[in-house]
């Protein structure tokens, strides 16, 4: 498995609305008795660090709650990390993310998990951008004289 | 002679039915939920988020609900609720650059590239009372331009930086790993990394005061608004278990770029200097007091005189967190019954010293 791939899905899986995911989940998910977990959701924390000028040295800016869980399916093995403390939305990623990796289980999850979720976070993106961008300001600027 | 003194247990009960009942005031009215809170009262949210050191939109708004509104006593729940929760790890720095900008304005460029945009702003308003939000309201639909906000969007400091008129802000050699506050004592002097996150932490009230101080002729500042940018970070962790870097969703950033004159020195020639400040959510009141005061608070490391409360380190980062300051400050309402009976006999004993010899005095006269 690349990991640039298994990267995007990860970060696809946390940047979407946990809802949404067990929507979509749901009927590629296998018995609950076939997944074992190694570690159901636990909240703890990540402390952000940002850079003096956005681009210095680093200093600690505060903290994030964030949530991590891991499982195994058929042998695979799935890790789910998601800020917030929706512990749902993190087992949810870590069963995706196992079953993602079984090369019979990912066309499947492509088109049906993936593929949406990325158009409809590229939508949300799209549609935010645009807002802001409507309230950008068009200066004019005053001729006088000739 | 040593008295304890037990007692108040059914009174202090009663104080918390008392509490809980003036928190849900009339109970004819419909609750608030903490979906409301975060969703309308998100300025509220994001600053008990942020003086409380912890990004959680659903804890901060059960901080609020539960402190009734009361700003320092949310971050106070907020802090203490923290403490219960294991480290995992460190993020990634986070990358700024890559904001996907919903807000930028410059003061100090009228075209910069990508242009000025507003975004949801209270600048523009007249500050009149909307008496129409007293009832429900309803919403005109925002406008969508054909294309959105370009990402990256371009930082307004690269412009004078490409010339070389703005200092360079670039890691220490090694990019060692920054002091973290919540594990280690404030010590003096602090470095800026220790003091970015003592004013990140810092109450806002007294940031502001302290950057309106600057601006009034208390330091030798004389600052612009290079940038002020708000819009979502991807927040990014290498998980021991993976190995490799991944994004766990977006936070809600303000930042703020501030650039000061800076007449030069032996050792540098006359250039901008950089103030950073960094908040959660739209937090642009707090960004701009932040790096007003980190500017200030660098005036050593420039070589300027530092004479003023807002250039000095001890003054303003010993007093800069409500948390500390709202406990010491309340903790007088403890009960002090011993030490005051010993204040009262002093002054008693002085009195009765001062009467007699006043007396004395009159009886020689």
């Amino acid at each position: 498995m690349e990991t640039t791939t298994r990267q995007h899905w990860l970060s696809l899986l946390a940047h979407s609305p946990a809802s949404r995911l067990a929507e979509l989940l749901q009927q590629h998910l296998p018995p609950a008795g076939d997944i074992s977990w190694l570690r159901r959701a636990q909240t703890g924390l990540v402390m952000l660090q940002g850079r003096s000028g956005g681009s210095g040295s680093r200093f600690n800016l505060g903290e994030i709650s964030v949530t991590r869980a891991s499982c195994q399916i058929a042998g695979w093995l799935g890790h789910g990390w998601v800020r917030g403390s929706d512990d749902e939305h993190a087992e949810l990623i870590a069963q995706a993310d196992a079953l993602l990796q079984n090369p019979q289980c990912y066309p499947p999850l492509q088109a049906q998990l993936l593929q949406p979720l990325q158009q409809e976070l590229a939508a949300r993106r799209e549609q935010s951008a645009r807002a802001a961008a409507a309230s950008k300001v068009e200066f004019f600027t005053m001729v006088r004289g000739e | 002679m040593y008295v304890a003194v037990k007692g108040g247990e059914t009174a202090i009960a009663r104080s918390w039915d008392l509490l809980a009942a003036a928190r849900r005031g009339d109970s004819a009215l419909a609750e608030l939920s903490l979906g409301q809170i975060r969703q309308q009262l998100r300025l509220a949210v994001a600053r008990v988020m942020q003086e409380g050191s912890l990004y959680d939109e659903e804890l901060a708004a059960l901080a609020l609900k539960q402190a009734a509104g009361d700003t320092v006593e949310a971050v106070f729940l907020l802090r203490a609720f923290r403490t219960t929760l294991p480290r995992f790890a460190s993020s990634k720095p986070l990358d700024t650059a890559a904001m996907r900008v919903r807000r930028r304005v410059s003061g100090t460029f009228k075209d910069v590239p990508g242009g000025q945009i507003l975004g949801p702003t209270a600048d523009y308003t007249q500050r009149l009372l909307d008496f129409s939000l007293g009832d429900n309201s309803d919403v005109p639909p925002c406008a969508l331009a054909d294309s959105g906000v370009p990402q990256p969007l371009p930082s307004v400091l690269e412009v004078l930086a490409a010339e070389g008129l703005i200092e360079a802000e670039q890691p220490l050699p090694g990019d060692p790993e920054p002091a973290d506050l919540t594990r280690q004592p404030l010590m003096f002097p602090a470095d800026r990394a220790t003091r970015l996150q003592n004013l990140a932490r810092a109450d806002e009230g007294w940031l502001l005061g302290l950057a309106y101080s600057t601006q009034r002729g208390y330091a030798e500042s004389h600052p612009f608004a290079g940038e002020i940018r708000m819009g979502e970070v991807s927040v990014s962790v290498c998980p021991e278990e993976l190995g490799f870097d991944i994004d766990i969703g977006e936070i809600t950033l303000t930042e703020c770029q501030m650039i000061n004159q800076f007449a030069g020195s032996k050792t540098a020639p006359p250039q901008f200097t950089r103030g950073y400040g960094l908040s959660f959510g739209e937090a642009e009141r707090k960004a701009m007091a932040m790096a007003l005061v980190d500017r200030s608070l660098r005036a050593e490391e420039l070589g300027e005189a530092a004479h003023a409360p807002a250039q000095q380190q001890e003054f303003v980062l010993y007093h800069s967190d409500n948390v500390e300051a709202s406990g010491f400050v309340q903790h007088l309402k403890l009960p002090h019954y011993v030490d005051f009976q010993a204040e009262l006999s002093l002054i008693r004993t002085l009195r009765a010293q001062a009467t007699s010899s006043a007396v004395q005095e009159a009886n020689h006269d």
